[in-house]
């Protein structure tokens, strides 16, 4: 009764003949080697593992493979098109919301589908829809200013504040 | 290896239920607990895509709610909004977006947890659980006769929750309460629904239902009676509090205490009943 399965991941055609309860995590990190999504938890409370699911956010460590079939998956490593940084990606780096990195490719997929939804999400906004992933570096403030820089709403005013070019 | 079925309508999905198959929604629940134990099923079957378990509609009078139907769904959608928001309030309280995207009614349901959300929001809707299985039909539990004990529901192995049925009638009042250690992400401490119709300045119909201070969600029949044909304010507010308090009987454990369970469920009621006063 179980056929292969068969999905996208980033564009991409993928065909998977193991086991159907096996987590999409582990299918991407491990057969597809797309290790940018983490398992911070595996308990889908930390949002390390974040991939977007026919363009929503779900914790791929909580998603079986075989209700994969037939659907979009899109990694980190699918947001931008290309070797550079998307506008999300560079402003991260720039605004200072990357510390360890541990978070930061849930963080960015996160908020490319807040993005997708609303392109000028207030901090309320954020606070509601990005709360699913966790930050133990940055207290959040200097990612809440790299979404307000990707979005036009705030000035990049550089990671230092001593004068220091950026 | 697991056998997956993959069905395309109820009948067949019942079959295969029949047949010794584990149901799967959104799997928050089944694949934590699977990581953790190591726990290989023999065969399950995939409940999230049959189209009599998805939709939002009012039908007879009654809201009803796909089993499938995820937590992001009911948050968003406009007839959720108007005749149960209370329901959407809560739906948009668990997990957080990754979870509310593949978290679903039926699941919480089942999973029946002490702790979960939206179980108080059902009960104080006066809701109906429609089930079914292949050999028994179709088949209406109320929500009141749902939860049998800790982990236990009136669920037979060979069903699945079909859909929520959930009686429209005017409930000006509803409001959804939730502590937890965080605003997002969190289980429970206390976590309660009130629902009241209003006739004058009095309330009609209290529904108090709470969570999280009990092996099951539980209606404050007590404390509901105190309410019911009074009006909101300062008095009903301090009365209903100690009401709730005394009639609760909360455990202490990883979570919380009991004492604190017990002082936080006084202060929600007092407060909800203090926002009620005047025109709802």
């Amino acid at each position: 009764m179980t056929d292969a399965i068969s999905f996208r991941v980033n564009g991409d055609h993928v065909s998977w003949d193991g086991g159907p309860m096996a987590r999409l995590l582990d299918v991407l990190r491990e057969d597809l080697r797309l290790t940018g999504s983490k398992e911070g938890c595996g308990e889908g409370e930390c949002g390390a593992c974040t991939v977007l699911l026919d363009g929503q956010p779900v914790c791929a460590c909580l998603v079986p493979v075989f209700q994969v079939d037939g659907r979009e998956v899109v990694t980190v490593e699918g947001l931008a098109d290309g070797p550079e940084l998307d506008a999300v990606e560079r402003a991260f780096v720039d605004e200072g919301g990357v510390q360890c990195g541990a978070c930061t490719p849930g963080m960015v997929v996160n908020i490319r589908a807040l993005l997708e939804r609303n392109p000028k999400p207030t901090r309320a906004d954020v606070r509601d829809l990005v709360s699913g992933t966790l930050c133990r570096c940055t207290g959040y403030e200097r990612i809440f200013r790299a979404v307000e820089v990707a979005t036009g709403q705030r000035i990049h005013e550089g990671a230092h504040d001593d004068g220091r070019a950026s | 290896m697991t056998v997956a079925h993959r069905p395309t309508g109820l009948s067949d999905a019942l079959e295969a239920v029949a047949a010794g198959a584990l149901p799967v929604a959104g799997g928050t629940d089944l694949l934590v607990e699977d990581h953790a134990t190591g726990r290989v099923h023999d065969a399950v079957v995939d409940v999230l895509r049959l189209p009599e378990l998805r939709g939002i509609r009012v039908e007879d009078d009654a809201l009803e709610v796909g089993a499938a139907s995820t937590f992001f769904t009911i948050r968003e959608d406009p007839l959720v909004q108007e005749h149960a928001p209370v329901l959407a309030d809560a739906a948009a309280t668990i997990g957080a977006w990754q979870m509310q995207s593949r978290a679903t009614l039926g699941g919480n349901i089942a999973n029946a947890s002490p702790a979960g959300d939206s179980l108080p929001v059902l009960l104080a809707l006066d809701a109906e659980v429609v089930l079914a299985s292949r050999d028994g039909g179709e088949r209406v539990v109320p929500y009141v006769d749902m939860h049998l004990g800790y982990r236990r529901t009136a669920r037979r192995p060979e069903e699945l929750i079909v859909k929520v049925r959930i009686p429209i009638r005017p409930r000006p009042h509803q409001a959804f309460r939730k502590v937890g250690t965080r605003e997002a992400q969190a289980i429970s401490k206390v976590v309660l629904a009130f629902c009241a119709g209003r006739d004058g300045d009095s309330l009609t119909d209290v529904r108090l239902a709470v969570g999280s201070v009990a092996a099951t969600p539980v209606r404050l029949r007590e404390t509901e009676a105190l309410c019911d044909g009074r009006a909101p304010g300062p008095a009903l507010a301090e009365e209903a509090g100690r009401a709730a308090e005394a009639e609760i009987e909360p455990i202490g454990d990883v979570r919380s205490t009991a004492d604190y369970r017990r002082w936080v469920t006084r202060r929600l009621v007092r407060r909800l009943l203090l926002e009620a006063e005047g025109a709802p």
